[in-house]
């Protein structure tokens, strides 16, 4: 079913990054282009939808001709363009809709929409090219918590879900409350460096009867009433004992229920995606697991893990191969579900 | 020489192809359906009829503000991606010129009004003088009562169009101290061979910008900045 030598321009905006890439057969970068807006969200203590969505249409025209030129490709040279099209906030997700049915439709360009969180799952496809289905999938990033038996290239086999919160959606949370500010999730995990993990022992929630499924809204609650206790009892308080114990709280639960899920499963290969796989924390107990188990565990490099355009163009070959083509019509899908079809 | 025009700057999806003096195809809907869904099918559907070659296109003219922001977005967007795609530039027309440019030739004074929310309208002021549209008031987002105001400071008979004049119709007729009409139904609301007709003119005077360049004017900062702004002075 795999096609030879296929190239796809893609683009991606659905949150705060405007995107670009170009990828050859699923696996090979040619280009990635990322324009971050962290710095301008910052301001507001995180992302404002308004705001985002301004900067996008902005950049969206550099940062797609940024990546043919360094892909020293031309748009005639595409067999495809491929955009997400959801999960996302609506008004960011339309600015790269609009854009890449545009060009595929001036261009002559099969049009192909993917579902953000299977891009992030296909990013581990750009660096591991003995990587195929089926494996088990841990995406954890500021708006997902999914838990995922990758079955074949585009089906998936949802697990476990987070019932509130998103793992970094408690990083951000949490952060906030001790002063670290946006983005919660690489600070609490510098700050972790010099705290001990086991100085509060906070919450590890399970789900009654899901043994697959994450709650986070518990273990941020016990993080700030422990604030308030201490500050109440005018006790000075250990920002770094805080960030390591709940970020162990996080990770511990992370990686009990992605090893659970493998066992039951009988899966000896793990992968994780997203931008909380970057978490230094989350890497090293997750690599731990899967050593003393002797499975394999895949995971991509930082600039992959982030919102990007590369694993859009990763995902979307496998879609083109499949013979998903979406019409002029396509529209953007804020709450797209995973293994949806729009 | 020939200009694809488009608006989804509010209700109404519009898309249009404007050759020198002629208006080769229009497409104007004004329904429920996101301009999303909309917008490219219909370019799609007029460029068939018309066996258009979009590299025969000379540039893209696009409503460029104010409106609704993900409206403009979505024609914004739109128009920067056939900009990049096509090699051709981009015309940025003001929403509200577009609209007046709906009126040829009226001895009345143009008063375009959309619905700003916040009980506010963009609105701008123009006269028509030997066929070019001149501003009396230029654009901005102000009360109607404020807009009632201005008028009956110029007092000259003013024609109305827009969105903003279902919602404001009342307080027009019980305010106004000058001889007020309203637009009739095929030329008071958005249409995109206004915008590429004007687009045109705009092209022949130099106006074009990259489409990379181009971004709309939402003659409003978002809700985030101005909460900001306020806290700041305080």
């Amino acid at each position: 079913m795999n096609k030879e030598n296929v190239t796809i321009l893609a683009i991606e905006s659905s949150c705060d990054e405007t995107a670009a890439a170009v990828v050859r057969n699923g696996r090979e970068v040619l280009s990635n282009v990322i324009s971050s807006q962290i710095e301008l969200h910052k301001l507001y203590g995180g992302v404002v939808p308004e705001i985002a969505s301004r900067k996008h249409i902005e950049k969206i025209n550099q940062v797609i001709e940024s990546a043919l030129e360094d892909a020293k490709m031309t748009l005639e040279e595409m067999d495809a363009i491929a955009v997400t099209y959801g999960p996302g906030l609506v008004g960011a997700l339309l600015v790269g809709v609009a854009e890449a049915k545009a060009i595929a439709y001036a261009g002559k360009k099969p049009l192909v929409g993917v579902h953000h969180i299977e891009g992030h799952v296909a990013a581990n496809y750009l660096e591991h090219p003995d990587l195929e289905p089926p494996y088990l999938c841990l995406v954890v990033s500021g708006g997902h918590t999914h838990l995922v038996i990758v079955k074949d290239y585009s089906e998936f086999e949802i697990l476990g879900r987070t019932r509130d919160d998103a793992a970094g959606e408690a990083y951000d949370k949490v952060a906030r409350s001790i002063g670290l500010g946006y983005p919660g999730g690489p600070k609490i995990d510098r700050l972790s460096k010099e705290g001990n993990p086991t100085a509060i022992p906070f919450p590890k929630a399970k789900v009654a009867d899901s043994p697959y499924d994450f709650s986070f809204s518990g273990l941020k609650s016990a993080v700030l009433n422990y604030l308030n206790h201490e500050k109440m009892q005018n006790h000075e308080i250990n920002a770094a004992d805080v960030a390591a114990s709940f970020q162990k709280a996080v990770v511990d639960v992370l990686v009990d229920h992605t090893m659970l899920a493998a066992k039951d499963y009988g899966i000896r290969k793990v992968a994780m995606a997203g931008g909380v796989a970057s978490n230094s924390a989350l890497r090293q107990a997750m690599r731990e697991a899967c050593e003393k188990r002797g499975y394999t565990l895949y995971h991509p490099s930082p600039i992959f893990c982030t919102d990007n355009a590369a694993m859009i163009g990763s995902a979307a070959y496998y879609e083109y191969c499949k013979g998903t083509r979406h019409g002029w019509d396509l529209n953007a899908i804020p709450n797209l579900k995973l293994g949806e079809r729009g | 020489m020939k200009v694809l025009g488009l608006d989804s700057s509010g209700l109404v999806a519009s898309v249009a192809i404007v050759e020198d003096d002629n208006l080769l195809a229009e497409y104007t809907v004004n329904y429920k359906k996101t301009h999303s869904q909309t917008l490219l099918p219909m370019l799609d559907e007029i460029s068939r009829m018309i066996q258009l070659d979009l590299d025969t296109v000379d540039a893209i003219a696009v409503a460029a503000g104010p409106g609704s922001f993900t409206g403009l977005r979505i024609g914004s967007a739109t128009a920067k991606g056939l900009g990049l795609a096509l090699k051709k530039p981009m015309i940025p027309v003001p929403t509200l010129d577009a609209l007046a440019y709906n009126i040829y030739d009226s001895q009345a004074l143009i008063c375009p009004i959309m619905d700003a929310r916040r009980n506010q309208v963009y609105t701008a002021v123009y006269t028509c003088r030997q066929g070019r549209l001149c501003n009396e008031m230029k654009a901005c987002a102000m009360g109607i009562r404020d807009l009632l105001e201005k008028l009956n400071e110029l007092g000259r008979p003013a024609v109305f169009l827009g969105d903003g004049v279902c919602v404001y119709r009342d307080v027009i007729l019980e305010n106004a101290g000058i001889e007020v009409s309203f637009a009739p139904a095929h030329v008071n609301k958005q249409r995109a061979s206004s915008v590429a007709a004007l687009g045109l003119t705009y092209l022949q005077e130099g106006r074009q910008v990259t489409a990379a360049d181009f971004r709309p004017d939402y003659l409003r900062k978002s809700q985030a900045e101005r909460e900001r702004e306020e806290k700041e002075k305080s």
